[in-house]
């Protein structure tokens, strides 16, 4: 029996949380979003990613109500935010700095947005006991902010932007402070959280590492524009663009021109080199500008030529990066381009072969890369 | 620890020499007996007891005090606010004008001040008294309030007070339930600054005064040209010790912080 994938998006009967019509946000003469159309539904793990400047915060500020867009309109549950000002907003952020009040312990901090509905005290109580329980802060309650570690602050900031039990949360970068053991474990916690409360989460981060393991979409963005929504996985395996497919790990970019073979694709990238042969359900048309982008690790090194591969190309080990668990080999070709090929280390340093120097062959199937218009 | 050398001692006994052999001597002569300021006639405290039974410099007192209290109060509500703005409108045309008009009274001399206020005083016709001299001293040291909150608020994280209007504060609630009491330390030194401007003044005051209202240091200036009394040396020796005793006061409640503060962050990095 299959489990239901959840995937709203594909759904068209799904009605969308958060809706970007055309909008536009330009600070003077500086176009920081640009005609931008996006959906975003209930319960999803939204990342937008990218490098900084790209307009990402200012996609969350918008959301949040600290910034009005300058066209189009932002629709949150049906309902046009434009004149809504922050406060009266069913939408809480998590700041970069995290931004607790100092003055406050963590408890006051928790219950900040609580006492300002003006609920009942023992409601306000039972609701910070359950968060603190929930981010596992219930020592730390009457500590203040610089009381307690980095890890717990940016617990408490969490906790504090939850306790409203919002429609939707935004993350400004939150693990962006954290070092790189804790951010990995805080990631998991964050999906487990999210997953218990069922809230709809949009984080904003540069880190593509940390969109990919939290997000159940991710957009990566440029220059106010979105240019690839998808899952973490078709995003890293079916990227749109030479952008995204750079953005988004490791990859080699081979361009040519493109030559239709029957259901493949031929690109003719360099003389005296045979063609390199991919698949795509894009239409190319003959001699049209063609990018094959294909991952280091779909790429195959071996010291004898490989008999039944599609493409193989014969080059020269230029440096090889030993990350131990995986080794990349930088493989320059006659043509002087450097192909990286990655093998995970199954067996010993000693007992591996290839070396710097050495004449070696690469190759990978008709169907290991990607074949891009731009 | 480095040992002094000759030179170091000798820079360093003058330099406090110069600093503080005037007031030694205005407090050993407070306690003199004679009459005579200059002569020295053995220890007493009559001149304190003189100085209490002294009407007029109670009254001249109480009256400073008064101006000080509210005029550093108003410098204060309007100093913060003029640093709040400045510091929070960001950009607008005519901003540098707007910040360099509330810095100019700083560095304008006083006396140049005090005639202004007093032609201002004269030209709506408000009789002089303690309100003219509270808002004379008012006028100039918000400047001053100004410039520290002004300060405090450049290194404030903007995103504090974003998150308290994202937890459902008014634009007012966040300023009055997070900004000021973090602020508050620049606040209360601001007013405290004020409050020692407007005690000591002396020029802007006698420039705004009328005869209803003399204060402490006109009252100190006048009774002095008439020659200097051994009252006076008691009044003087007294003011020194309060401002000595505030100034250690304050510096130990800050060190105090601090060594708090220290202790605590090293708490926090221990693992829980």
């Amino acid at each position: 029996m299959a489990q239901t994938v959840f995937a709203p998006w594909e759904d068209p009967t799904e009605k969308p949380l958060i809706q970007f019509k055309n909008v536009t946000k330009r600070f003077g003469d500086f176009t920081a979003i640009d005609d931008l159309t996006q959906d975003i539904f209930e319960k999803e793990f939204f990342a937008l990613l990218g490098p900084s400047g790209c307009g990402k915060t200012t996609m969350m500020r918008m959301l949040a109500g600290f910034e009005a867009q300058t066209e189009g309109q932002i629709l949150i549950a049906g309902q046009d935010m434009a004149r809504v000002p922050p406060n009266k907003r069913a939408v809480n952020m998590m700041f970069q700095s995290y931004a607790l009040f100092p003055h406050l312990s963590v408890w006051d901090n928790i219950a900040f947005g609580l006492k300002r509905e003006g609920k009942d005290k023992d409601k306000i109580a039972a609701r910070v006991e359950e968060m603190l329980r929930l981010t596992r802060l219930s020592k730390f309650a009457k500590r203040k902010p610089h009381q307690i570690s980095g890890g717990q602050r940016q617990r408490v900031a969490l906790a504090r932007s939850l306790a409203k039990a919002p429609k939707l949360l935004l993350l400004d970068e939150p693990l962006g402070a954290l070092d790189k053991k804790l951010r990995q474990d805080t990631q998991f916690e964050l999906m487990d959280i999210q997953e218990k409360t069922g809230t709809t989460f949009v984080i904003v981060t540069h880190d593509q590492e940390e969109a990919m393991t939290v997000a159940s979409r991710v957009a990566v963005m440029d220059e106010g524009r979105i240019i690839q929504v998808s899952t973490p996985a078709q995003i890293y395996e079916a990227p749109n663009s030479v952008y995204v497919a750079d953005f988004i790990g490791d990859v080699n970019i081979i361009s040519g021109r493109a030559k239709p073979e029957g259901d493949k694709v031929a690109v003719r990238w360099a003389e005296h080199q045979p063609d390199i042969i991919g698949t795509t359900s894009l239409p190319f048309a003959d001699g049209q500008e063609i990018h094959f982008a294909i991952r280091p690790e779909k790429v195959a090194i071996s010291a004898e030529e490989p008999q039944d591969a599609a493409n193989k190309i014969a080059g020269k080990v230029l440096d090889i990066a030993y990350l131990g668990n995986i080794s990349t080999y930088h493989v320059e070709l006659p043509t002087g381009h450097v192909i990286k090929a990655q093998t995970a280390n199954t067996r010993r340093l000693s007992r591996r072969q290839i070396t710097w120097e050495d004449p070696v062959w690469i190759s990978w199937t008709d169907t290991a890369g990607v074949l891009l218009e731009r | 620890m480095r040992r002094f050398s000759w030179f170091n001692a000798t820079a360093l006994t003058l330099g406090f020499a110069f600093l503080y052999v005037p007031m030694i001597i205005l407090v050993v002569y407070s306690f003199n007996e004679s009459k005579l300021v200059t002569v020295w006639a053995g220890f007493s405290t009559q001149w304190y007891g003189e100085l209490i039974r002294n009407e007029e410099f109670l009254n001249a007192a109480w009256v400073t005090i008064k101006v000080a209290v509210m005029s550093s109060t108003i410098a204060t509500v309007l100093g913060t606010m003029a640093a709040y703005v400045l510091v929070r409108a960001g950009r607008f045309s005519g901003r540098t004008l707007f910040s360099g008009m509330i810095y100019a009274p700083l560095v304008m001399p006083e006396v140049i001040t005090g005639l202004s206020l007093l032609l201002l005083f004269i030209g709506i016709g408000l009789d002089r008294g303690v309100l003219t001299i509270v808002l004379a001293h008012t006028t100039f040291s918000m400047c001053y309030v100004s410039v520290v909150v002004s300060s405090r608020l450049v290194s404030f994280d903007q995103s504090l007070e974003e998150a308290a209007l994202d937890l459902g504060c008014s634009p007012f609630e966040a300023f009055r339930l997070v900004t000021l009491p973090i602020i508050a330390p620049a606040v209360i030194s601001g007013w405290l600054l004020a409050f020692t401007l407007s005690l000591d003044d002396l020029v802007i005051a006698s420039f705004t005064t009328g005869p209803s209202a003399t204060t402490l240091p006109i009252k100190i200036f006048s009774a002095v040209r008439l020659g200097v009394s051994p009252e006076i040396n008691a009044l003087s020796t007294i003011m020194i010790a309060i401002v000595t005793v505030g100034v250690i006061t304050a510096s130990l409640v800050t060190k105090q912080a601090a060594v708090r503060q220290a202790r605590d962050e090293r708490m926090a990095e221990r693992p829980a």
